[in-house]
């Protein structure tokens, strides 16, 4: 048996050294395409980012009539309507998959977690429409006024009412990953043993004080659950578009309309024809390639700070 | 034993079968003696080139058209990097994009479109009618309300609201804002100095629908508002629309023999290559926001074979084709831009030797 086959597999079986082959294989492809990904993005950026510079990411200015081009609306948008998305979306995840798994009766549970997963798979240009005939008119005959009326001194809520615009295009986001969020919570929940169950009851804690306990357990898990829908909100397109109203401003009110990095280049890639607008249109992708890497990078930072404060709490008490 | 099926050499089997079966599929497409042309392009024209090709192709059954509605931006890029054999685009190709071409290329005008402005204003039975500079002027964000003095002047007897004006814009690249912003620099030197003409202009005021179908739910849904979108996509859908007041000064309701006026009106400054832009055209009847569209091909073509079917199709397009143009919306050719397009088609070669 040659030399490699043994250090591929110390227990000289052929199938194994094949399998171990195999799965490394695929594991580098992963890896093979980020690289590829990353590459491609930034030579086709090259242009723009040699004309513009850092300049591109300080610059709120977007006229590509006159190649003028600068990514920070885009980024504001895009990180200010996921933001809206998941200060709605989280809570009401997991208040979800609380009920689905600590408290549902099974013959509720099971239809629930059923209807939750069919949300999770509609094609996001369906959310899209139904955001523009019936979400948008619907907030601005019924949410905006009033928000506008008892929270109008927050710049937030201030600014005329079309029913177009950051905030909607926030909810409909929250609307978009909720049912990821609690799906995949469900699941962390469920997976939690009975054990720890037993245990907080047999200690007479209450429903609550169970719950704290197992959520406490599925702390890393949930906040799995929030970054991957995180990732959904910072990568939708198609129904942000749709209610966001497009255009490249930077307005601290949630009714004005903004834009985000992905809907900018779905919305110009086929018209782009002058090379610097491409480029600059590139450089945007590449932009949010760094935004979702920093996002998450942050997220998870935040989960392993808690998660090792909540758990050596978990332990004291 | 049925269970054996799903053993290790036998999956390996399977799965051999299954991708040699895909290879075979792949190579299929290449038998026979059909002729393939590739063309890409403008989406606005795609229902009309469709039919083309579907009618054309009933007629000469070895001659297979594929036509991708990918943006006119795509369109060009693709006929100069020539993966296509023929391109599309609603607006003509600049200068200095012809110029970076590895080959002449030449403008093939098909049909003709329109844009039109629709809005959403209750109470409103009537068309309403719009000045150019009030047009450019609400699109500026300078008209802000609906009751301005000049909308009243405008429309005398309509009783406007005092409500602010929401402008809807398209918010992808679109030709149809090519189009529509072409017209404005015409008619407005402000909008000509701030904004300019182009596919994805940077907008002064008001929110993007991407689409006609963007444009236009938002347009409904949302009170008090003002938009544009293609005339046949306003006539399918039957969404009032705006009557413009052209450079004549009379006021044109948007219509197909409206728009073929405005081509004929335009032909004193049709330059000898056809690339000209008819928006703000002369002529009593013209509608002034007015466009023609262009396939695009190589005067000197790579190949005989391909060459030969590409210029009988543009011939056959530009006249037995033209007759499909109404019921789809689309205006025909006037008869003399018809005459000019037939010497452009019978311009191009195939090494040195003529098609036609």
């Amino acid at each position: 048996m040659s030399d490699w086959r043994r250090r591929l597999s110390p227990t000289g079986n052929t199938g194994d050294a094949f399998f171990r082959a195999a799965m490394f294989a695929v594991a580098l492809l992963m890896l093979l395409l980020v690289v590829a990904m990353i590459w491609a993005l930034a030579s086709h950026s090259m242009l723009s980012i040699r004309r513009f510079g850092f300049g591109f990411l300080t610059s709120r200015e977007w006229n590509p009539i006159k190649d003028q081009f600068g990514a920070l609306a885009f980024i504001y948008g895009t990180i200010v309507s996921s933001l809206i998305a998941l200060v709605i979306s989280v809570p009401l995840s997991l208040g979800i998959a609380i009920f689905l798994v600590e408290q549902a009766p099974v013959y509720l549970s099971r239809p629930i977690t059923f209807l939750v997963e069919l949300l999770a798979a509609i094609p996001s240009v369906v959310y899209g429409l139904w955001g523009i005939f019936v979400l948008a008119p619907f907030l601005r005959v019924y949410v905006e006024p009033p928000l506008a009326r008892w929270f109008g001194w927050l710049p937030m809520f201030q600014g005329p009412i079309t029913g177009i615009g950051l905030f909607t295009g926030g909810i409909i986001l929250a609307i978009m990953v909720t049912p990821i969020i609690s799906a995949v919570v469900r699941d962390v929940l469920s997976a939690v043993p009975n054990t720890q169950r037993e245990a907080a009851l047999a200690l007479g804690a209450t429903k609550w004080e169970t719950t704290r306990v197992v959520l406490v357990n599925g702390a890393p898990g949930i906040a799995g659950a929030v970054i991957l829908g995180l990732g959904r909100a910072i990568g939708e397109t198609m129904a942000v578009t749709m209610v966001i109203g497009n255009r490249p401003e930077i307005s601290l009110s949630f009714f004005q309309p903004s834009y985000t990095l992905a809907s900018v280049v779905a919305n110009e890639f086929t018209e782009a024809t002058a090379d610097i607008y491409l480029s600059s249109l590139v450089e945007l992708g590449l932009i949010l390639f760094f935004v979702t890497f920093i996002v998450n990078a942050i997220a998870r930072m935040l989960v392993w700070k808690v998660t090792r404060k909540t758990s050596s709490v978990g332990m004291a008490v | 034993m049925s269970a054996k099926i799903f053993s290790r050499t036998n999956l390996g089997l399977i799965l051999i079968g299954i991708v040699t079966m895909a290879f075979l599929a792949c190579g299929g497409n290449s038998g026979g003696g059909d002729i393939r042309l590739q063309g890409a392009g403008a989406t606005f024209p795609n229902p009309l080139y469709q039919k083309w090709v579907s009618e054309y192709g009933k007629l000469h059954t070895n001659v297979k058209i594929d036509y991708q509605s990918v943006g006119s931006g795509a369109g060009i890029k693709q006929i100069k990097e020539r993966t296509v054999d023929f391109g599309a685009s609603d607006s003509p190709m600049k200068d200095e994009d012809l110029k970076s071409a590895p080959g002449e290329i030449l403008h093939i005008p098909t049909v003709l479109g329109a844009v039109v402005l629709t809005y959403n204003l209750s109470g409103v039975s009537q068309p309403l009618r719009f000045s150019p500079e009030v047009v450019a002027d609400i699109f500026l964000g300078k008209v802000k309300k609906w009751n301005d003095p000049r909308l009243k002047t405008d429309n005398p007897g309509v009783s406007f609201p005092d409500s602010d004006i929401t402008v809807v814009h398209r918010s992808d690249g679109s030709g149809t804002s090519a189009v529509f912003t072409d017209y404005l620099s015409k008619v407005s030197p402000e909008w000509k100095e701030k904004v300019g003409t182009g596919t994805s202009p940077n907008w002064p005021a008001g929110i993007g629908g991407k689409g006609n179908e963007g444009v236009t739910g938002q347009v409904k849904q949302t009170p008090n508002t003002v938009g544009y979108v293609e005339l046949a996509y306003a006539v399918q859908n039957k969404l009032p629309v705006g009557v413009i007041k052209n450079k004549s000064g009379n006021f044109i309701e948007p219509s197909i023999d409206a728009v073929t006026a405005a081509a004929a009106g335009s032909l004193a400054t049709t330059p000898e290559d056809l690339r000209v832009s008819i928006t703000d055209a002369a002529g009593p009847t013209a509608y002034p926001i007015s466009s023609y569209t262009y396939i695009l091909a190589y005067k000197a073509q790579p190949d005989a074979t391909k060459g030969k079917v590409l210029v009988d199709f543009l011939w056959w397009g530009i006249h037995d084709g033209e007759k499909f143009a109404k019921d789809m919306q689309y205006a025909p050719l006037p008869e003399e831009i018809v005459k000019r397009a037939e010497a452009k088609i019978n311009s191009i070669t195939a090494g040195g030797q003529p098609l036609r």
